[in-house]
């Protein structure tokens, strides 16, 4: 079977400054891989990228078997990607529940029988049952976040681009977040995630790249790519030679 | 009893302005968009149903069955493939080119329709009245005029509220990046919401031809009406639009009966007041 989502030969500079320089990556389905990278090595960018937001200078993304390089983000959603923002950004003038339901009638490639019945499902899971009725913008930080993958979650993707969820949050609140992406994970949801708290993204990952200046430095399981000499040095700051 | 009853022609004329109000309201709601052609494209659904009602032979509130889903038709595609490309963080390239538009249409229906001012006739319904006491009555046109006022308002505050596509108008107006992401069409639901619009306008245009004459340049004055009475009610808020529209009604009215010269001047001195003393309109939508 052929990975779900390819990357093949990504390229993007914004006037001088190269994000992203050739990037190749293949991503399993229901496949959980964690991206690090320092600040400025891309990785947003690269999300940006596979959702549609931002055009690649060269190279493509296929996803599930088709080209989507030049897709709108509307049809790459309905196909199945799913992206959360590193600062939530929910419909702040509709409800919880209205947040999900745009995105169920209008984010999933087949109609659901009974849109309604789906978002308060993914209410439950989320833990957000309790506050769908409450208008988005008045939410706190990690309700914020939670309702972030309750709306990916609504157009019920193949793959879900996490960007830097477990950022900003308190310990107790991490970890509760955490339990919510490993249990999405569960249900066979293919899973990218950018994050900088790495004992968080390291619990619920079974691969590791790390990015640094548009480019993969390594690639493989969590512990040796913690251990990579040049993730060391780049990225933790630790000399090579230490 | 005089004055009750200017009143309440005041508040009966006050749903024509909803009317024109309603739909340059929704469309700036939904995509930030002023569309300075819409009181063009009313006296364009005008003229258009003039023709229906001509060809056909059928009364004007019959022709609204062609009329409105005509300019929902004309809506969509200026929208679509004109309008749509205008849009982006700048308000002015919008403002211009419906301004163009506006120009455009005006002299295309000189053009066709010469100078000459136009009435549609509706078989008695514009001189039928009830009594309701003496010196007081109640027109059957302007009655029917506030209902469907009511009507339009009430089943777009439904449609923005209860529906799918409502939801979906909503969430591109809160932020149209992000509806993009969760599988949004933003052309294509800007282009319903300005679909949604003329269809209203046709509605209004109707009225229009009903109640008074028209012609070609009549446009920019409704356009103004409409623009006043969504600043009184206060931006983004439907039912505050229809208020706005009886309050500026109400003000002409009493205007008039003052010094029949006063009616218009009455008008912008009550969306002077208002812009002056509540520049945020009398019912603005409750935010954050």
């Amino acid at each position: 079977m052929p990975p779900l989502l390819q990357i093949g030969g990504l390229s993007k500079r914004f006037g001088a400054v190269v994000v992203a320089d050739a990037i190749s990556l293949d991503v399993p389905a229901g496949q959980a891989l964690g991206i690090i990278g320092p600040n400025g090595a891309g990785k947003t960018t690269l999300f940006a990228m596979i959702a549609g937001a931002v055009a690649p200078d060269a190279g493509r993304v296929v996803f599930d078997g088709a080209d989507i390089t030049a897709l709108p983000p509307e049809r790459r959603c309905r196909l199945g990607v799913a992206r959360s923002f590193q600062i939530p950004r929910p419909f702040g003038g509709l409800s919880v529940f209205e947040n999900l339901m745009v995105a169920a009638e209008f984010g999933r490639a087949e109609k659901s029988a009974n849109p309604a019945r789906d978002c308060v499902d993914i209410l439950d899971q989320c833990g957000l049952a309790d506050l769908a009725n409450r208008r988005a913008g008045a939410l706190t930080l990690l309700q914020r976040k939670r309702l972030e993958l309750a709306r990916a979650l609504a157009s019920k993707p193949k793959l879900l681009l996490l960007d830097e969820v477990a950022g900003g949050l308190t310990e107790d609140e991490c970890v509760a977040l955490v339990a919510l992406v490993k249990s999405i994970h569960a249900t066979g949801v293919a899973i990218v995630w950018i994050e900088h708290i790495v004992h968080a993204l390291l619990s619920a990952v079974e691969r590791l790249v790390a990015l640094h200046a548009g480019s993969i430095i390594a690639d493989g399981i969590p512990r040796d790519v913690i251990a990579d000499a040049r993730v060391a040095e780049i990225y933790m700051g630790i000399p090579a030679d230490a | 009893m005089e004055w009750a009853n200017s009143i309440l022609q005041g508040v009966l004329t006050g749903g024509l302005y909803a009317l024109f109000a309603a739909g340059l309201s929704l469309i700036f709601g939904v995509m930030r968009l002023v569309n300075i052609a819409h009181g063009d494209l009313i006296v364009l659904a005008a003229y258009l149903a003039l023709v229906v009602t001509q060809t056909l032979g059928v009364d004007p509130l019959t022709s609204l069955a062609l009329v409105a889903p005509g300019m929902a038709l004309i809506g969509y595609g200026l929208q679509r493939f004109l309008l749509n490309h205008t849009l982006g963080d700048d308000l002015l390239p919008p403002l211009l080119v419906t301004f163009g538009l506006s120009v455009i249409v005006q002299n295309g229906l000189l053009e066709v329709f010469t100078a000459d001012s136009r009435r549609l006739q509706a078989g008695g319904l514009e001189t039928a009245a009830w009594p309701v006491m003496p010196g007081l009555s109640v027109g059957a046109l302007p009655a029917l005029q506030f209902a469907v006022a009511v009507a339009v308002v009430g089943g777009l505050q439904l449609l923005f509220y209860k529906t799918a596509i409502g939801r979906a108008f909503r969430a591109v107006s809160d932020d149209a990046e992000t509806a993009e992401l969760v599988g949004l069409d933003n052309r294509h639901v800007f282009a319903l919401a300005m679909a949604l619009s003329l269809a209203i306008v046709a509605i209004a245009g109707v009225f229009l031809a009903v109640r008074a004459n028209f012609d070609p340049s009549i446009g920019p004055a409704r356009l103004i009406f409409g623009f006043e009475a969504v600043i009184i009610g206060g931006l983004g808020n439907l039912w505050g639009t229809l208020a706005g529209g009886i309050i500026l009604g109400v003000a002409q009215a009493v205007g008039a009966k003052i010094d029949p010269g006063w009616q218009l001047l009455a008008g912008h001195i009550a969306f002077l007041a208002v812009l002056a003393f509540r520049p945020e309109g009398l019912f603005p939508r409750v935010r954050h």
